[in-house]
């Protein structure tokens, strides 16, 4: 909401003339969703401050209904942090309030431009997306001395915990153009959101104002992927052109988690692929198919005459059809295969006949009660010859490097079970419902915990 | 013909096919006859795919449009007429097979015209060419065939030969089917199979009251029995039993359905072979001991025997061997078949008997279905359908379904007359019924598309298929056990924006909106900040186990009103569940309500329990971020304004929006407050929803509160009485005390008050008026509309809001709520009653701005 900056250069009211605003007065920029005030608390010889102040419309923000669509309940909801707070609106002030020092124009004393001053700057409120940690690998490379205070979130429910709002204290000595690149650059980066549809020119926005110091910045990863909301294509090509000859693009870090988490679904995809080919199975059942993965695989193997993909999600089911291209499927193609959206927990005709039916990573996301309805529909219903059920084996959980003890792999896992309690169920559904089953380690069997993801194949007695 | 033909007698619900060449007066006919939506034209249908009446190559399609459109109509049970010349065998099978396919009658009018007066028709025509051998090709094709009628299928047939012939026709008759009966409302005692067992039936029926004048039993109040078939076979006195149920029906006490023992009874009396197995022989050997005349009184009395009758305006359906929706009141051979034998997979089982196919599990009929056929050890209901054949030949009992009350009464055989091929289970101590444990798993059929609930409340309510996948997913991530969920509370409309500048909303308006609505008293209850929850609680898992068939999930559960869990912690759930069980126990409740569980509308405090992440992650946070930021502000310009003097506006608005933030932070902590125990949660119940077989929808909230209040006695320091005024809206006095008393609870913090009609069910000349409204204080909207929206230029902006929506929802909503008890402690199939809650559920997807 507030931004001041200090300078003790002397003469430090010089600074009216480097941000071409009137010392004297209380003057207004129009910004979108609201104006900014700029102000000087403070102006001597010794010592200048000039204030920006935001006075963002609340109710507006609603109205207009493209409120900041990152923030994890802007749209949705009307009691809303982005009047408060240091944000891309901040980013949108500054280059506003003083584009002409932005652009390293001073008209009145030319020679201050080029001059690194002593500045104080104090932001009130940041939010800051990783906290203490975030805001020094971004502002420290930079030579900025930092002195932040985290809010707590209510001093009256100390147990609810420190918000993400600092109020910070910056230091250092530049020109006040790079001060600006900075600030109109990281503020937005601390919060990870924009109160705008990012598009290409973000790019372009990006580059001129960062092209000075960002290709140098080690964390300029983690700053063009959140200043350019996390859209993989438009960092990647801005990365490429920041840092032209190096070579050494985004795979290095952030990516490889997600990396690996890929080739374990892939394998775990393809391991049910294989079982399924064993069976003999021609017309199978995806049962939770989600976004259509296992179906590309199935409908590539000649062997399944039908595939069926089932979904609870519609979202879900309408990016599988997307993803399989389905509208463009030559027609005996489009025969082979048909997305259906239904529920593992009520009866569904449209599930009876099937060969073989396959649970990837499902039966986790069912309150443990509701399990039962499931076993129903699936073993004394639809009951295919063969059922795959894959699911997280909870004991690997300790091998992950950030483990704590009761959490689950997805927040919305209600259960995740050791390799004893899987087999436990799974004996009772196969004796409750006359299937024999057996139980197979999907992925590297670790000889403490077993493999990552645990499965079992039921077939009708 | 030579028989009068100036009326003809048809079935009410027939497939009429008129055939006839061009221009033999089949359209004129139809139209003198029948209604012009009965009738389905070739010619019409050739138009509406082709543009041209006459396009023989649109003949293909126009058959197909046709044969569509007839089919919509039978499926709904509207007779139809076929125009077409339909002079081919093969046209007219395509016709029969549809007919068939329906369960309808063909009936066939032959308009058999001397060529010349076709000829001569035709040529006056100015709409049709027809080549010249048109004319004599059809009618030689029509009359080459005409003796086949019969042989191919149709069972009425009625033949003109000249066009007065035609002329003459006056009038069509429209014949009742023989087993619609409609018209006979009961009451009935329906009676399982006797098989011979006439000791038992005679003590059956003394048990039911009836008494014997004349050979003739009769019930003194008018009651009428109804045989569900199989008198006959294995028991020791088929002759008695015939004599009775031949005099009864014949006296008009009884109806009597055939079944398939019955009809092969028949066979052997007519001659034809039969092998004499399933106690048949036993049959004949005592019937050999009555005179001739005898048999051949039952020969006719058999024959007459209507497939299944449809009662009491179509509510009631009894057969032998139960009925498919789509056969009743129809007749064709199907019909008959099915009514005797029922269904079978075509598997036989270990006893070589074939298994039957459970029509009932599939049956959603709005009609019950009475029938017997297959012996159970108990009569049990299941989806509207029941077997009353408990084996009384085989050493069970012989057992009556009264109707309307649906109450069985029985008579334990006195014998082990024969002993079954297939064992007859002994009865097991069931602690779920049939119904319940069919109930394991809903058809997703019907969830999927587009849904009309009727309902009992005058308004049918329509789900829309976007709004029902929605409901889907919602209903199968994250809500509990469908059986639990037997109702969701609507969501209530706040009151007409306020016209006084400081405030959104206020009583006024509320006491307006009800004195509109030609409501006279209203209650006023203050409305507690928690969440909103259903509590379901039986006195035992015993209680739970037997309303709701559910075993193993405790003495009850508590849910939000999107069908979640409240607690995600189990044995917290059921201690506090426990904790209310004694309240209920202490205060008499279960005696007092003859119940022994009850399902309440309660708000649970506190708000903070629920909406911990909403608080931590939304109201928390930005409080925190709003305090920080305007304090470091209003610094910063009470600096500047010692310089700069016009900073003092800034200062001012900035400091007032300090004081707001601070007011805002003020009202949400109010809601919250830490739990650590039982102790700290407070639960206030509003309504009393249901008990067993019965709904409180017909107390007025009066009632409700102080029903409450009793209970509440019993644990006060948990159980939270909520205060309430009883308001007269016509009286300004007590309206302005009302008013005042709304002002002091939301100055010191309340959320406000909900105003209701004082009966929970209102309805004035336009319909049902809404159940309920909110008047929200002024601190407390804040959490609603953000920390400052008192400013003068905010609420002026914010005023401007339409309720149409969100009062059109709460009506629906409530409806559907009400729909969903009635039909809970109706015992209907959980199908029934989950429709209602998922129909709430589905609504609550539709786009209505939150804040309200």
């Amino acid at each position: 909401m507030l931004l001041t900056i200090t300078t003790t250069h002397p003469p430090a009211s010089d600074l009216s003339y480097l941000l071409h605003k009137h010392p004297g007065k209380v003057q207004q920029v129009e910004i979108s969703g609201g104006i900014a005030h700029v102000f000087y608390p403070e102006v001597s010889a010794e010592k200048c401050t000039i204030a920006l102040l935001l006075d963002i419309d609340p109710i507006g923000l609603v109205r207009r209904n493209n409120g900041p669509a990152g923030n994890e309940f802007a749209l949705e909801q009307y009691v809303n942090d982005r009047p408060y707070v240091s944000s891309s609106f901040m980013s949108a002030a500054i280059v506003k309030a003083f584009s002409t020092a932005m652009n390293g124009r001073c008209k009145e004393k030319p020679e201050l431009v080029n001059v690194a001053m002593p500045f104080e700057i104090s932001l009130d409120v940041l939010p800051v997306r990783g906290g203490e940690k975030v805001l020094q690998e971004l502002f420290v490379p930079l030579g900025y001395s930092i002195e932040s205070t985290r809010h707590i979130i209510d001093p009256a429910f100390p147990s609810w915990g420190e918000s993400r709002y600092f109020s910070v204290k910056l230091r250092n000595t530049l020109t006040v153009q790079q001060l600006l690149s900075h600030l109109y650059i990281l503020i937005p980066v601390c919060d990870n959101d924009k109160h705008y549809w990012v598009g290409r020119n973000e790019i372009e926005k990006l580059l001129e104002k960062g092209q000075a110091w960002l290709p140098q910045h080690p964390a300029r990863e983690l700053i063009t992927v959140r200043y350019l909301k996390h859209q993989k294509s438009l960092a990647n090509e801005a990365l490429e052109i920041l840092l032209k000859d190096e070579s050494t693009v985004l795979e290095e870090e952030a990516p490889l988690t997600t990396e690996r988490k890929i080739r374990v679904h892939d394998l775990r995809l393809q391991t049910v692929l294989e079982e399924l080919q064993q069976t003999g199975a021609k017309r199978v059942a995806d049962l939770g198919c989600g976004e259509g993965k296992l179906l590309r695989l199935l409908l590539g193997a000649k062997q399944f005459e039908f595939v069926l993909g089932m979904d609870v999600s519609y979202h879900a089911l309408e990016i599988a059809k997307d993803r399989l291209k389905l509208d463009r499927l030559p027609a005996n193609q489009q025969q082979r295969i048909q997305l259906i959206h239904g529920s593992l927990t009520y009866r569904d005709k449209r599930l009876e006949g099937f060969d073989a039916a396959v649970l990837v990573e499902v039966i986790e996301h069912l309150d443990p009660p509701r399990l039962a309805a499931l076993e129903k529909t699936v073993f004394r219903f639809a009951k295919p010859r063969i059922v795959i059920i894959t699911t997280p084996n909870a004991e690997y959980n300790i091998k992950f490097p950030d483990y704590e003890a009761g959490q689950f792999r997805h927040n919305d896992h209600r259960f995740e079970w050791t390799r004893q309690e899987f087999a436990a169920w799974g004996d009772q559904v196969a004796a409750e419902h006359a299937y024999t089953v057996i139980y197979k380690p999907v992925g590297e069997e670790d000889p403490e915990t077993g493999a990552l993801t645990q499965m079992a194949i039921f077939t009708r007695n | 013909m030579l028989r009068d033909q100036t009326h003809i007698h048809i079935p009410e619900f027939a497939l009429v096919v008129l055939i006839g060449a061009s221009s033999s007066g089949k359209s004129s006919f139809g139209r003198k006859h029948f209604k012009p939506t009965e009738i389905v034209s070739s010619d019409a249908c050739r138009g509406m795919v082709s543009d041209d009446e006459n396009s023989l190559t649109a003949s293909d399609d126009a058959f197909d449009l046709a044969r569509f459109i007839t089919a919509k109509r039978l499926k709904k049970g509207l007779l139809t007429v076929i125009d077409a010349t339909n002079v081919q065998p093969e046209a007219r099978k395509d016709w029969v097979q549809l007919a068939r396919e329906y369960h309808v009658l063909p009936v066939a009018i032959v308009l058999n015209m001397p060529e010349n007066v076709c000829e001569q028709r035709n040529a006056l025509r100015t709409d049709r060419n027809l080549g010249k051998h048109v004319i004599p090709n059809q009618v030689s094709q029509l009359k080459r065939n005409l003796k086949k009628l019969k042989l191919e299928g149709f069972r009425h047939i009625f033949e003109f030969r000249s066009p007065e012939q035609a002329d003459a026709v006056q009038g069509i008759i429209r014949d009742r089917l023989y087993n619609n009966k409609q018209e006979e409302q009961g009451p009935f005692d329906l009676i399982g199979d006797v098989h011979g067992c006439y000791d038992e039936l005679v003590s059956l029926l003394q048990t039911l009251e009836y008494e014997n004048t004349d050979d003739v039993w009769q019930h003194p109040a008018g009651r009428k029995a109804v045989f569900v078939g199989d008198l006959v076979d294995r028991g020791p006195k088929t002759p008695a039993v015939l004599q009775l149920v031949m005099n009864m029906v014949k006296a008009g006490t009884a109806f009597c359905v055939p079944g398939n023992h019955d009809i092969k009874l028949l066979k052997w009396l007519n001659g034809k072979n039969v092998q004499l197995t399933h106690g048949l022989e036993e049959s004949i050997t005592q019937l050999m001991e009555h005179p001739a005349a005898f048999r051949e009184e039952i020969k006719i009395f058999l024959d007459g025997l209507i497939s299944h009758y449809v009662f009491d305006g179509g509510k009631l359906v009894v057969a032998h061997a139960g009925l498919r929706e789509e056969m009743q009141g129809r007749g064709s051979a199907r019909v008959r078949e099915f009514c005797l034998y029922g269904e079978t997979t075509g598997e036989t089982d270990e006893f070589g008997l074939p298994v039957r196919y459970n029509w009932a599990s599939e049956y959603k009929g709005s009609a019950m279905v009475v029938y017997g056929h297959t012996p159970v050890p108990e009569a049990q209901w299941l989806n509207r359908t029941i077997d009353i054949d408990t084996g009384c030949v085989f050493g069970g009992k012989l057992t009556a379904l009264r109707y309307p009350e649906k109450e069985l009464v029985s008579v334990p055989a006195l014998h082990t007359y024969s002993k079954p091929v297939r064992p007859l289970l002994p009865p097991v101590v069931h602690t779920t019924s049939l119904q319940q444990e069919f109930d394991d798993v809903l058809d997703i059929s019907q969830f999927l598309a587009k849904q009309i609930v009727t309902t009992n409340y005058g308004h049918n309510i329509t789900i829309r298929q976007e709004h029902a996948i929605a409901a889907l997913e919602v209903m199968s991530r994250f809500a509990i056990n469908p059986k639990w969920l037997i109702y969701l509370p609507p969501t209530m409309s706040p009151a007409e924006t306020s016209k006084l500048e400081a405030y959104l909303e206020y009583p006024a308006e509320a006491f307006d909106h009800f004195r509109k609505a030609g409501v006279t008293q209203v209650v006023c209850e203050e409305k507690h900040m928690g969440s909103r929850a259903i509590v379901v609680v039986g006195k035992n898992e015993a209680a739970i186990t037997k309303a709701f068939g559910i075993t193993n999930e405790g003495i009850g559960t508590v849910y939000t009103r999107t069908g979640r869990a409240y607690f995600t912690d189990k044995t917290l759930e059921q201690a506090f569940l426990q904790r209310i069980n004694e309240a209920l126990e202490r205060a008499g409740f279960y005696e007092q309500f003859e119940t022994d569980w009850v399902c309440l509308d309660t708000e649970l405090m506190p708000w903070s329990a629920k909406a911990q992440s909403l608080l931590e992650t939304q109201y928390g946070l930005v409080g925190a971020a709003a305090i920080h930021a305007l304090h470091a502000t209003v610094n910063s310009l009470e600096h500047t304004v010692a310089s700069i003097p016009e900073a003092g506006v800034l200062l001012e608005k900035y400091t007032t929006r300090q004081q707001q933030v601070a007011q805002y932070i003020k009202a949400y902590q109010q809601y919250c407050w830490p739990v650590n125990s039982l102790d700290d949660y407070k639960l206030a119940p509003f309504h009393i929803l249901a008990t067993a077989g019965k709904t409180w929808t017909d107390k007025d909230h009066a009632w409700h509160m102080e029903a409450i209040r009793q209970l509440c006695a019993a644990d006060p320091a948990f159980l939270l009485a909520t205060p309430y005024k009883v308001v007269d809206v016509q009286d300004p006095q007590q309206v302005q005390e009302a008013t005042d008393w709304w002002l002091r609870l939301t100055e010191s913090g309340g959320e406000g008050m909900v105003v209701k009609p004082f009966q929970f069910i209102h309805r004035n000349g336009k319909g049902l008026t809404q159940p309920a409204i909110k008047i929200r204080g002024r601190e407390y909207l804040r959490i609603i509309y953000g920390p400052e929206y008192t400013f003068p230029e905010h609420l002026r902006r914010l005023k401007e809001r339409g309720l149409s929506g969100k009062r059109s929802l709460a009506l629906r909503e409530f409806v559907l709520g009400l729909e969903g008890l009635q039909r809970f402690v109706n015992k209907e199939p959980l199908q029934r009653v989950h429709e209602c809650v998922f129909g709430v559920l589905a609504l609550e997807s539709e786009p209505v701005d939150p804040r309200l």
